[in-house]
């Protein structure tokens, strides 16, 4: 019974072990083909804007809602020991380094990693990857460099982006509906918010962009078993690169915090 | 076993399988320069999987797999693509990219492979679509609008396009009508004959088997039982291919259907 038992552990840790390995392979395969010629300037171009410039409006939005709930909060919080002049630049703390890149890291893995395992995965159960290999075209430099590539570029400017709409959004609130003056209001915003604040954010988001195409490209690249195969990628793709992006945000911010 | 030695592709004892079950059981099968060989067998026999072990996407337990003399099974990927180079494929489901329109699939080996121009390119591509019955009016729509017979046709454009010295045809006639079925046939006679390509064509038709072969070879449970010249086939005596011929439910060839 307990050797049954210790069986069935030691078997999920092999399978996740061989996991890990596979993983390994596929990410040192991927970033080998990034970085050597050809390059496809073309397709790179195309994920720049589908990743990037298309996630704009979910981005905006997500970003805009949670710089003003944010106000929002920390009025209630600092108002308890008189220390509203703090609101301006906790908000603008808390989205610069935590709360832009994580909730659009999120966002775009539902919108992106999504279609990415969507596209891949169909690709590999039709055949069409094994038709790009007998066309003398490396899959890996053709449909995946180019994807994490512009994941890992355009994520910084999406956060970035996404960090001035949520500051103005905090600002919108704190004005119009808790009394706050406009000048004094972003004196505080700026006055106390150092480079590393937003720096750190970036690192992170362009983290979180690889990850986010990786999972998508990974999970399309190995699905198999028809319409249902693809559907399963498309849903590890979304859930892995949450998991990763939710622990990799605790290590990244210990270590940016040095 | 005949000329070994210099043929143009060489399958030798090949063995696949996935999992427990046993698909290519020591395949032998040689292509000579310029010959056209066609494979034919009951569907499931792994007609399909062994061109894919040929084209290195699929590997081999066993076996050796030569292209001009150079062994590929378990060879580094720069050798693999080296001597794939000038191979096409066309894939049982036509395997069309469809992110690109029909001119851009026909022409993608021509782009990506061989440098071309993209005007050029299409210049190529509409002409080897006429070839296969398809007008220009076609080349800008996407692969998905298509029927299957068609796409079919845009797959067999895409294979030729870059005139290669060897193609694989899994299955170029299934789904096409007669009339359009003995273009096609006559296509890839044109390749080996006008272009002296070595051609490997999978094929369910007997007819269509006659008219392009060289050679044809049966499989059955994984290996070769029969090979020889097209024009023997009626009268070789072998009674697997007799039963094949005659699409005859009684014979040694098992079946996993409950038989009346
Ligand atoms: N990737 C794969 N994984 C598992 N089984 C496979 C795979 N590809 C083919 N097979 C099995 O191998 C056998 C032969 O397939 P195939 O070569 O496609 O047959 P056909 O001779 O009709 O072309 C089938 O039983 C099929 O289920
Ligand atoms: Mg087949």
């Amino acid at each position: 019974m307990e050797w049954n038992f210790l069986a069935a552990i030691g078997r999920v840790a092999l399978r996740f072990m061989r996991s890990v390995g596979h993983l390994s392979l596929f990410t040192v395969q991927s970033f080998k083909h990034i970085v050597l010629p050809p390059f496809y300037l073309r397709l790179f171009l195309k994920q720049l804007m589908f990743i990037g410039y298309y996630s704009l409006p979910v981005v905006g939005m997500t970003a805009l809602f949670t710089g003003m709930v944010l106000a929002l909060q920390i009025y209630v919080g600092s108002s308890r020991f008189n220390a509203e002049s703090a609101v301006a630049t906790i908000v603008v703390i808390g989205l610069t380094r935590e709360l832009a890149p994580v909730l659009s890291g999120l966002m775009v893995a539902g919108r992106v990693g999504a279609a990415i395992a969507a596209e891949i995965g169909t690709m590999r159960v039709t055949e069409q990857i094994d038709a790009l290999v007998t066309l003398s075209t490396n899959p890996y430099k053709y449909l995946v460099a180019p994807r994490i590539l512009a994941g890992m570029i355009t994520l910084p400017m999406l956060v970035l982006v996404g960090d001035i709409v949520g500051v103005s959004g905090g600002y919108l609130v704190a004005t119009e509906s808790l009394g706050f003056n406009a000048s004094g209001y972003i004196k505080n915003t700026f006055d106390y918010l150092e480079a590393r604040d937003v720096i750190s954010g970036l690192v992170k988001a362009s983290v979180f962009g690889g990850i986010i195409t990786l999972m998508g490209c990974y999970h399309g690249f190995n699905s198999s078993g028809g319409a249902q195969g693809v559907g399963r990628a498309t849903t590890n793709a979304v859930v892995s690169s949450f998991i990763l992006i939710l622990i990799s945000d605790y290590f990244l911010t210990v270590m940016l915090l040095k | 076993m005949p000329m070994s030695g210099n043929a143009k592709i060489s399958l030798k004892n090949v063995k696949k399988s996935f999992g427990n079950k046993h698909v290519l059981n020591g395949l032998n099968i040689d292509i000579a320069e310029g010959e056209s060989v066609v494979v034919i067998g009951g569907s499931g026999t792994g007609k399909s999987v062994m061109l894919k072990c040929i084209l290195g996407l699929l590997e081999p337990e066993e076996g050796e797999i030569f292209i001009d003399g150079q062994q590929l099974v378990g060879a580094r990927p720069s050798v693999q693509e080296k001597a794939l180079r000038n191979t096409g494929m066309l894939f049982q489901y036509a395997a069309l990219f469809d992110s690109l329109p029909v001119w851009e699939n026909v022409a993608f080996g021509l782009i990506q492979a061989h440098g071309m121009e993209r005007g050029a390119a299409k210049h190529i591509a509409i002409e080897k679509l006429a070839l296969v019955g398809l007008d220009a009016d076609m080349a800008h729509h996407s692969p998905a609008d298509l029927s299957v017979g068609m796409q079919k046709r845009v797959g067999l454009a895409r294979a030729i396009a870059t005139d290669p010295e060897i193609i694989f045809f899994d299955e170029p006639t299934t789904g096409l009508d007669p009339i359009m079925g003995d273009v096609i046939d006559n296509l890839i006679r044109d390749c080996t004959k006008h272009l002296g390509a070595s051609t490997l064509t999978i094929s369910h038709d007997m007819e269509s088997a006659q008219k392009i072969a060289d050679k044809i070879a049966l499989i059955y449970k994984g290996g070769v039982v029969w090979m020889g010249p097209a024009d023997e086939i009626d009268h070789c005596g072998n009674p697997y291919v007799e039963q094949f011929v005659r699409g005859d439910i009684n014979g040694p060839i098992e079946l996993d259907i409950l038989k009346p």
